[in-house]
């Protein structure tokens, strides 16, 4: 069973090796990114459409090198553009799984305008936005992610702008898939991405990532063995939004907020904590959900929201379709002699 | 027709209705010329509007016009100044009057010309009055009462007559002309045909118009312009946008590559996005992008996937594309990028043409960066123009930048209809599925074009992008001696287009005293101006061009032949500079203007007769 209709599933069993590229990954050794490239791997063979029909964009930065990894058709773009020159591609050919590899400089600044615009118009595409909350290319300066206070190279007395948080970004911009995942967790990741695949519209996976040389640690406080069982709330469609390392703490709204409780104590159960519909149309839990974090929340991860709307791809070749079969002019010829044509003698 | 009033003959002439924005100009010089080009004549029109959409009413800055020159012989400029200029407000008068032709005719709606309307126009005096058109033969036309008049015994006549106001006054300019209004009423016909209250109107105003004219005593003459010689065949009326429009899509169904435009609305090139979104049905994908790195972004992406794919733009957005243009350059990517210039820096004066892009679309980007540069020369040219340029992109895998500009945009003329069969075919390089030998970077030997493969296809998964490659393999590389031999490899497959292009033409005698050169939009008003100086026994030929990079292969032969050589552009002389640069051991004298005005045959000819005087 196709995740997609219009493009087309392979007739042979692929795996990882299908994928793998014959170039050296120049990636830092200890960086997140070498994670990312894995679970990519992994779930491409998965997903199981024709390997000629998977296409990598990228921009610039460490994640946008991406392309060069993996052994599909692939486009290193330039800055903060990849989700333009990918836009380009998915409505030229709609056939092609479309995936975008991305860091938070790349699309949450310079190609800020694009990333907002792909996702209102809910092009068919996926989006890994590798966010380790610093330039890493040029070296370690601050980015729009980084959080107030940060001290980097071109902020040496720390940052005084508020970060970016991309889910409420994505939300802000009418987004229709948003997972947030973690490049420790593999299986969450591949989880995402196949959920992603599976998704019509612009689905956006930001990857909490390590960047061991310039911002390392950045993601630890939810991420490290002592902390991640009271910070991370894993959702899971259908299932109580529970956590912690005794599985009793749970998200539950009161009046117009969400809140921590402990099922068991002043006579929580069960039946109190929200139940996870990442398929909500309305985006407000979603919403709620994508601004989470510690110390009072546990930070949401997995795959937060995934709702269904037609999609820009999807419309284009419809009006054509329309088009074709309503238009009078079928031919260029037809068009030069349509209209007010006359002959001379 | 009545007996007394003298006919004069005229090889050419040139109207200009001028009015408020929303008094119909646009439609009124649009039936007058397409009605001259029913009875025989040539023509080249120019629509004139002010930047504004709705600048306050009556105002000189809300003023609206249309040029139409028509004429005998073929016609290649909208003209200098104007025979009949037709005012239906006063501050369309102080707008135009520096255009009307002394000893012209000025036609206005006298019953406009009102104290508050001089206010409003700046006017202090009545100029109807004060003596200031002395030097004019002057109609003052009741058009608003008379057309009033017409509609009297119609219910809601009032409203009607004034919205029909325009095609009074192209009643009176008809028969000015001797023209039949058969022409004009079926125009109006088609024109206003799902509103049969409004194309009936319209058709009674027009007749009033002209009968008024036919019975009022102001006229003493009418003329007649004979019609012109043209070529037999199929004809229609287009504008530059709108056929580099249809030049693209033509070599969309040629090539059997499907259309593929990222585009932002930018005046003047938004003519463009719009005709090219009408065609849905002839396949062509149309991204209004957020912004023009967008469109730009979005067309190479579609390139990359095996569009033909263009972006339009003018000056502020061609500078903003400039980094994807070198992501093209080195991805070696088939892509039209259409530049309608218009007066510069910055946003300059948008509704003004100029040519002053050159050096942008030459030099305009980091690195060795070379791409094909082409340049249409009139409304007509931009068809086979975008064709070319579309052949060539994907013939050579190179983006090329295709330079048009505001006035051959907007501006119209006659366009004998071709047959998409007859165009020259366009063969892209597409490599085939499973090739053994595909590499990205594996070239052809004589022409250095590498082939073109598009995902989806068996065999050929490969990573492209803005990081320079190992020539062959594709791998990325800053190997110094690789970098080297592709920066020349680029360069050199882009020299050797000039092959490929027709080698520059001489109207005129092949050698002589004097040589004019222009390039793009400027060709009309330079050889009208030549062909004026010929007739006068002069020894002045023409060099147009339309290839800039490369440039034709004969250009040092043709200039060698001239003692002079003078160069005329609407810039400050970026294509004599170029010259001076690429073919050296020229002594080039230059002709500039930077007004955002077209050139005037009258100001090059002045010119040209000094510059051999000289």
């Amino acid at each position: 069973m196709p995740l997609n209709k219009t493009i087309e599933v392979s007739d042979i069993e692929l795996t990882k090796e299908d994928f793998v590229s014959d170039q050296m990954v120049k990636w830092c050794p200890g960086c997140g990114s070498h994670a990312i490239l894995n679970s990519v791997e992994q779930v491409f063979p998965k997903i199981g459409y024709k390997k000629e029909n998977f296409i990598i964009v990228s921009g610039i930065g460490c994640s946008s090198r991406f392309p060069y990894y993996v052994n599909t058709y692939g486009f290193h773009g330039i800055h903060g553009r990849a989700t333009a020159i990918a836009s380009g591609v998915k409505i030229a050919n709609p056939g092609l799984s479309v995936w975008i590899a991305t860091g938070d400089g790349d699309s949450m600044a310079i190609g800020g305008n694009h990333f907002i615009h792909i996702i209102r118009r809910n092009m068919d595409v996926n989006i890994l936005l590798f966010n380790n909350q610093i330039y890493g290319l040029t070296k370690g300066q601050f980015s729009p992610t980084s959080p107030v206070g940060t001290v980097t190279k071109t902020s040496p007395h720390g940052t005084i702008e508020h970060p970016f948080n991309p889910g409420e970004l994505v939300m802000g911009a009418q987004g229709t898939f948003f997972a947030r995942v973690t490049d420790t967790n593999p299986r969450m990741m591949t989880d995402a991405m196949f959920e992603a695949a599976k998704h019509d519209g612009t689905a956006v996976i930001e990857v909490l990532q390590n960047c061991i040389i310039f911002a390392d640690k950045a993601h630890a406080s939810i991420t490290s063995r002592d902390f991640r069982d009271d910070y991370q709330l894993h959702l899971k469609h259908g299932e109580h939004m529970i956590f912690g390392k005794d599985k009793n703490k749970g998200i539950r709204i009161n009046g117009t907020k969400l809140e921590v409780v402990t099922i068991g104590e002043n006579g929580i159960t069960l039946d109190d904590i929200l139940v996870h519909d990442q398929y909500s149309l309305d985006p407000g839990i979603h919403l709620m959900l994508a601004k989470l974090s510690p110390p009072e929340f546990p930070i949401a991860l997995g795959v937060i929201r995934s709702a269904s709307f037609s999609t820009y791809d999807d419309q284009v070749v419809e009006q054509i379709k329309m088009a074709k079969e309503t238009a009078k002019i079928k031919s260029v010829d037809e068009l030069l002699n349509s209209g007010d044509v006359f002959e001379i003698d | 027709m009545s007996n007394n009033i003298e006919r004069i003959e005229l090889d050419n002439v040139v109207v200009k209705f001028v009015g408020d924005s929303g008094d119909g100009m646009q439609l009124t010089g649009t039936i007058f010329s397409d009605s001259a080009v029913k009875e025989g004549n040539d023509i080249a029109t120019f629509p004139d509007y002010p930047a504004e959409i709705r600048a306050p009413h009556n105002t000189v800055a809300g003023v609206s016009g249309f040029q139409v020159h028509i004429g005998k012989k073929k016609i290649h400029t909208i003209g200098d100044l104007c025979d009949v200029l037709v005012a239906m407000n006063p501050a369309s008068l102080k707008a135009n009057l520096k255009w009307a032709k002394p000893g012209g005719t000025i036609i206005v709606d006298v019953d406009t010309f009102d104290v508050k309307a001089f206010d409003k126009a700046g006017y202090k005096n009545n100029p109807l009055e004060d003596g200031s058109l002395s030097g004019f033969n002057v109609i003052k036309a009741p058009i608003t009462s008379m057309t009033k008049k017409a509609f009297e015994d119609i219910t809601d006549g009032f409203k009607i007559a004034e919205k029909s106001r325009n095609m009074f006054a192209l009643g009176i300019t008809l028969y000015i002309f001797n023209r039949d209004t058969k022409h004009s009423l079926e125009l109006i016909e088609q024109k206003f045909g799902k509103k049969p209250a409004i194309a009936s109107a319209n058709k009674l105003a027009v007749q009033a118009g002209y009968n008024y004219a036919e019975t009022v005593e102001a006229l003493h003459s009418t003329y007649y312009i004979p019609p012109a010689k043209i070529e037999k065949g199929k004809y229609r009326i287009i504008t530059g946008n709108i056929a580099t429009a249809w030049g693209l899509l033509a070599a969309s169904e040629r090539s059997g590559r499907p259309l593929f435009l990222g585009s932002y609305p930018i005046t003047p090139a938004t003519d463009i996005l719009i005709e090219l979104a009408k065609h849905k049905s002839l396949g062509a994908k149309i991204f209004q992008a957020e912004d023009e790195i967008a469109g730009i972004c979005s067309s190479i992406g579609a390139s990359f996937t095996g569009s033909l794919a263009i972006t339009t733009t003018s000056g502020p957005g061609f500078s903003l594309k400039s980094e994807a243009m070198g992501l093209a350059v080195i991805t070696e990517l088939p892509l039209v990028i259409v530049d309608v210039q218009r007066a510069g820096p910055s946003t300059g004066m948008p509704t003004k043409s100029e040519q002053s892009d050159l050096y942008q679309a030459l030099f305009g980007r980091n690195g060795e960066c070379p791409m094909v540069v082409m340049a249409a020369s009139s409304p007509a040219d931009c068809f086979y123009a975008a064709y070319e340029a579309a052949k060539l992109a994907m013939e050579h895998m190179t983006p090329v930048i295709l330079l048009t500009d505001g006035y051959i945009g907007n501006g119209s003329e006659l366009f004998r209809i071709p047959k998409v069969a007859d165009l020259k075919p366009i063969t892209p390089p597409i490599a085939k599925p499973n090739d053994p030998d595909y590499k990205p970077y594996r070239r052809d030997q004589e022409t250095h074009v590498r082939k073109w493969a598009l995902p989806g296809t068996e065999g050929l998964r490969h990573r492209i992008g803005g990081l320079e490659k190992e020539n062959v393999a594709g791998t990325v590389t800053t190997d110094p001696i690789n970098h080297e031999t592709m920066v020349n490899l680029r360069e050199a497959k882009i020299q050797k287009i000039a092959d490929f292009v027709d080698p520059l033409s001489v109207v005129g005698a092949p050698e002589g005293d004097l040589l004019i050169v222009s390039w793009g939009g400027t060709e009309g008003p330079v050889l009208t101006a030549v062909k004026e100086m010929q007739e006068k026994g002069k020894s002045v030929s023409h060099a147009h061009f339309k290839h800039i990079m490369p440039l034709p292969r004969n250009t040092a032969e043709v200039f060698k032949k001239f003692k002079k050589i003078l160069v005329c552009e609407l810039n400050s002389g970026q294509f004599v500079n170029y010259l001076r640069m690429t073919h050296h051991g020229f002594s080039y004298q230059q002709y500039n203007k930077v007004q955002g005005l077209p050139f005037m045959v009258n100001e090059l000819v002045n010119k040209f007769t000094k510059t051999l005087e000289e």
